[in-house]
């Protein structure tokens, strides 16, 4: 079997928002790392959740889906939950899904801050 | 990828692919199967937009193999078969189009009941067809023979030299691989 834990997910709280960082491809082999990390942080209900996706260069449905899990999470939790920074072709498989319009998107992770 | 004894399949009403790779149902080789997906199709000379969609489409069809049709397991074979699909004056680099063949030996499911579900409904999972769909010219699912699933997907230039549509409604850009 091979090695599937090659993503890094980086975690830290400013001004009560817990930022979740992940980098590199979010797919199938790695989405599950993602979602652990995401859990881990809504375990605190946190007011806001920020997941800033400026450095993943790809993601397919598994990610999208993982994603989604989180958010309804969030809304349970009464927790802010948005994406920030994300390059146009993962973007895109927001807008193919339909699902741009159901996440608070943001810029930037500033942005995402406040918004 | 996997060095174990597996019969490849014949495409039927196919001449032999151009390109064939087989590997197994761990998710770990899906970057490398849409990279190869992408670095072909820029050579065939689709646009970044068109490469980024094509991987995306074969990464989808290849998850689905995965999850729905080996329920996970990692050691079941899947086959790509990538064809050209011949331009005008029949060189490959200046291609009309692609077509890949994704084969598995997986469970046999009737290709009515391959769906993508309702977009309203807020819930994780199932994207995977719509995805597919939305990104590829033509996707067509049918039983093999004797066991498994074919998906044959294709994708055309556009004759006017434009290649960033995607078919989605609101969408303005493409996957990458």
């Amino acid at each position: 079997m091979a090695d599937d834990s090659g993503i890094k997910v980086n975690s830290e709280v400013k001004d009560g928002a817990v930022i979740i960082s992940p980098e590199g491809d979010v797919d199938l082999s790695r989405s599950p790392v993602l979602r652990n990390s995401l859990r881990q942080a809504q375990n605190a209900k946190p007011k806001r959740l920020i997941v800033d996706l400026g450095l993943v260069d790809y993601m397919d449905s598994s990610g999208v889906a993982t994603l989604v899990e989180a958010l309804q999470i969030a809304r349970r939790n009464n927790t802010r939950m948005v994406l920030c920074a994300m390059k146009d072709r993962v973007r895109s498989i927001f807008e193919i899904a339909r699902l741009d319009t159901v996440f608070t998107i943001a810029g930037s992770r500033d942005a995402a801050m406040t918004v | 990828m996997s060095e174990r004894c597996m019969t490849a399949p014949q495409v039927t009403s196919n001449p032999a692919p151009d390109l064939k790779l087989q590997m197994i149902s761990d998710p770990v080789y899906l970057s490398g199967a849409r990279e190869m997906d992408a670095s072909v199709s820029r050579r065939l000379g689709f646009n970044e937009e068109a490469c980024g969609q094509i991987a995306l489409a074969v990464d989808e069809a290849l998850c689905n193999v995965i999850r729905h049709g080996y329920e996970r397991r990692r050691d079941g074979p899947i086959w790509l078969s990538v064809w050209p699909i011949p331009g005008e004056n029949g060189q490959t680099g200046t291609a009309a189009g692609i077509r890949i063949v994704v084969e598995d030996e997986a469970k046999q499911v009737d290709p009515a009941q391959i769906k993508s579900r309702d977009l309203e409904e807020i819930r994780p999972g199932g994207l995977g067809v719509h995805i597919i769909r939305q990104v590829m010219d033509e996707v067509s699912f049918e039983k093999r023979d004797t066991i498994g699933m074919r998906l044959t997907l294709v994708k055309r230039k556009p004759k006017d030299g434009t290649q960033s549509c995607c078919g989605s409604d609101n969408c303005s850009n493409a996957g990458g691989a």
